[in-house]
């Protein structure tokens, strides 16, 4: 580097004024450089998920009909893929319906989500309004630690801890005793009664269950609703707060009347950042609810996810060429489609948010 | 008027239901806050009992577990080749991230015009930020391992974990080195010196305390990440030590899962005491992060005077 000559104190250096804006040009360059390798990043997700899904659908990636002259041929048809019931490319009789895993992903993103955002934005409240300065200070170190642990441990607490002791007590002290009278209706309506029935009575706990890969990625997501909806909670005026209680008003009146409505766009941005951080979560969901693909709510039973799958199908080392990798580009390409989505919505809600209170 | 009658004029409004209201909704509020905690306490008891578990009733030698390869009998299972791959992993993703996340960070703050080639690098940061980390895996699969034909690797996983981190980087670096008063630049504009001088020589040694700090705390979220490991492909157990980034590997958290996923309830054990090393890595990156905030915040202050 030119700049590097023994300078003296100063911070001109030996250079010419020349030298100097030159450097500064290459530096400038470089730094650009750095910037677009961050898109690039994004460019290379696209194309090699569509590069690899194509050979899944059509037989031949994308590049190689390009390069090479190969040419398409119809594999896995769209229909049989989005509205097949049977996901099981690996199978000796192969079926690629993608939607039990979607399934999967879907039910653990919405049971999540019935336990994250009521806590997370009831522990934001607390902290935004409640709490006293002592209290925030312990309960804010308890959110980032739930946070920082890595996903690998929330999967190995599911194993040795929630499926057997949590899951399991619930499904043979709570739900058993009920199971004999579901019996002798259930024949009645199979499509109303079933499904309740088989989540009545379908409680043989084995090693996995959809409810604790629920209760592992609700509670890790926890702090993403608290953080977010609490910098949200914080950004209303303290004026609006005054103006309802000089009129008289409880905290109650206050945190549901004034503060929840004006931080609504911040709240709901933190909403999708956690459901997002769900349907794109690995580890625990897959420790905690398994590897069957059953289009199933019963939450005493094992599913998979699309992560999952993907892990299951890594964890095999499957050889390039074949259907199975090459379902894992299918799979990874609608998973981060459907992340994308919600980052794109989120990034709205953070935009409207920012603007509010300005 | 006097007090007396104010409270007679407000006689007949019954507060009482608000009251009530208000007392019910504080205790659900701190019942809500508190799931998080009790959670927390469970996991720590959980980890803690099956570690003790496994050095008590399993037997595991703690010197032979933190030394030994691992091994597809967990009597002879230790850790060590793990802690060695997590540590080359570290080593490489952080000279792969740190220096294009400082560039890109240096590029936005002091370089970029308000145009739509920056809201583009803007947007798209926000975008990766929320990829799923098994994405990142799938793509060096394809790209790397495969088609470059580097095979699964340390250097392939350590390309994943440095695509992961290196919006999280940015993000930190871009607010540390806004952090840094534009009275500082102007002072060194006026002693004639160039953008890139005083970038080098004023901005960044500034804005440095807290880049390396975000960096630490990217690197505490990449040895934990196990999904693109897994994609990247890694050994059942990691029998053998790495002897360089082209070696293969099984890095703590890949090793913990492929020990939990066992029958064996030996295999728990360690996957528990795996744990426990795993979480001390953490707390020990956590506490250097946290020292340097603190002792940059000290800076900040006496500079801001």
């Amino acid at each position: 580097m030119s700049t590097d000559t023994k300078s003296g104190p100063g911070i001109s250096g030996d250079d010419t004024l020349e030298d100097a804006h030159k450097s500064n040009d290459r530096v400038r360059r470089i730094f650009f450089a750095c910037a677009t390798i961050t898109v690039v990043t994004t460019v290379a997700i696209f194309l090699v998920l569509f590069d690899n899904a194509a050979s899944y659908f059509f037989g031949a990636r994308l590049s190689e009909v390009l390069l090479s002259g190969d040419t398409f041929s119809r594999t896995v048809s769209f229909t049989e893929f989005f509205t097949g019931t049977r996901w099981a490319p690996d199978h000796s009789t192969p079926a690629h319906g993608v939607l039990p895993i979607v399934w999967g992903t879907l039910a653990i993103t919405i049971g999540a989500g019935l336990v994250s955002i009521p806590i997370g934005t009831a522990t934001a409240l607390y902290l935004s309004e409640y709490a006293s300065t002592g209290t925030r200070n312990k309960l804010k170190p308890v959110l980032e630690v739930l946070a920082g642990i890595p996903t690998i441990v929330y999967g190995y607490f599911a194993v040795s801890f929630l499926t057997p002791v949590l899951v399991g007590g619930i499904a043979t002290n709570v739900i058993n005793p009920a199971g004999g009278l579901l019996d002798s209706i259930s024949h009645l309506a199979p499509f109303v009664l079933d499904p309740a029935a088989e989540w009545m009575m379908g409680v043989r706990v084995g090693r996995y269950s959809l409810l604790a890969g629920v209760l592992v990625v609700g509670t890790m997501t926890i702090p993403m609703v608290s953080s977010i909806s609490e910098d949200a909670m914080q950004a209303v005026p303290d004026e609006l707060r005054n103006g309802a209680y000089a009129l008289g008003a409880t905290k109650y009146q206050v945190s549901i009347r004034i503060v929840l409505p004006a931080a609504v766009s911040g709240i709901f941005a933190s909403y999708i950042l956690a459901l997002s951080r769900a349907i794109g979560e690995t580890m625990a969901v897959t420790l905690a609810a398994g590897f069957n693909a059953n289009l199933t709510a019963n939450p005493f039973a094992e599913i998979m996810t699309m992560t999952a799958y993907l892990v299951s199908m890594a964890r095999g080392t499957s050889a390039v060429g074949t259907v199975e990798y090459q379902s894992l580009f299918a799979v990874g390409l609608l998973l981060f489609l459907m992340t994308l989505t919600m980052n794109l919505l989120n990034d709205r809600l953070k935009q409207r948010f920012q603007e509010e209170y300005r | 008027m006097s007090f007396r009658d104010g409270q007679e004029l407000f006689a007949d409004v019954d507060l009482g239901r608000e009251k009530f209201l208000n007392r019910v909704f504080h205790a659900v509020l701190v019942a809500a806050s508190l799931f998080g905690f009790v959670m927390l306490v469970l996991l720590i008891l959980d980890v803690v009992w099956e570690a003790y578990q496994g050095l008590t009733v399993f037997q595991i030698d703690p010197v032979q577990f933190l030394t030994q390869p691992s091994s597809s009998r967990a009597e002879r299972a230790g850790f060590g080749a793990s802690i060695v791959a997590s540590l080359w992993l570290m080593v490489l993703t952080a000279a792969l991230a740190f220096f294009i996340a400082v560039g890109c960070a240096v590029y936005l703050v002091e370089y970029a015009s308000r145009n739509r080639v920056t809201r583009l690098i803007e947007a798209n940061l926000a975008n990766l930020a929320g990829v799923p980390s098994i994405v990142y895996g799938l793509l060096v699969l394809a790209l790397i391992v495969n088609d470059a034909g580097l095979g699964s690797v340390i250097l392939a996983g350590a390309i994943a974990l440095a695509l992961l981190i290196v919006p999280i980087i940015i993000v930190a670096s871009i607010e540390s080195l806004r952090a840094v008063p534009s009275s500082v630049r102007d002072g060194s504009y006026a002693m004639g010196a160039t953008k890139w001088q005083t970038i080098r020589r004023v901005v960044l040694p500034q804005a440095m305390p807290g880049i390396l700090t975000g960096t630490i705390l990217a690197l505490a979220r990449a040895i934990g990440e196990t999904a693109p490991l897994i994609m990247v492909g890694t050994m059942l157990h990691a029998t053998r030590y790495p002897d360089g980034p082209l070696s293969s590997f099984s890095a703590m958290p890949t090793q913990i899962y492929n020990w939990t996923y066992q029958a064996d309830r030996m295999f728990n054990g360690l996957a528990a005491l795996g744990i426990v090393v795993l979480l001390a890595f953490l707390v020990a990156m956590y506490v250097i992060a946290g020292y340097l905030r603190k002792k940059y915040e000290a800076d900040a202050s006496l500079t801001n005077v």
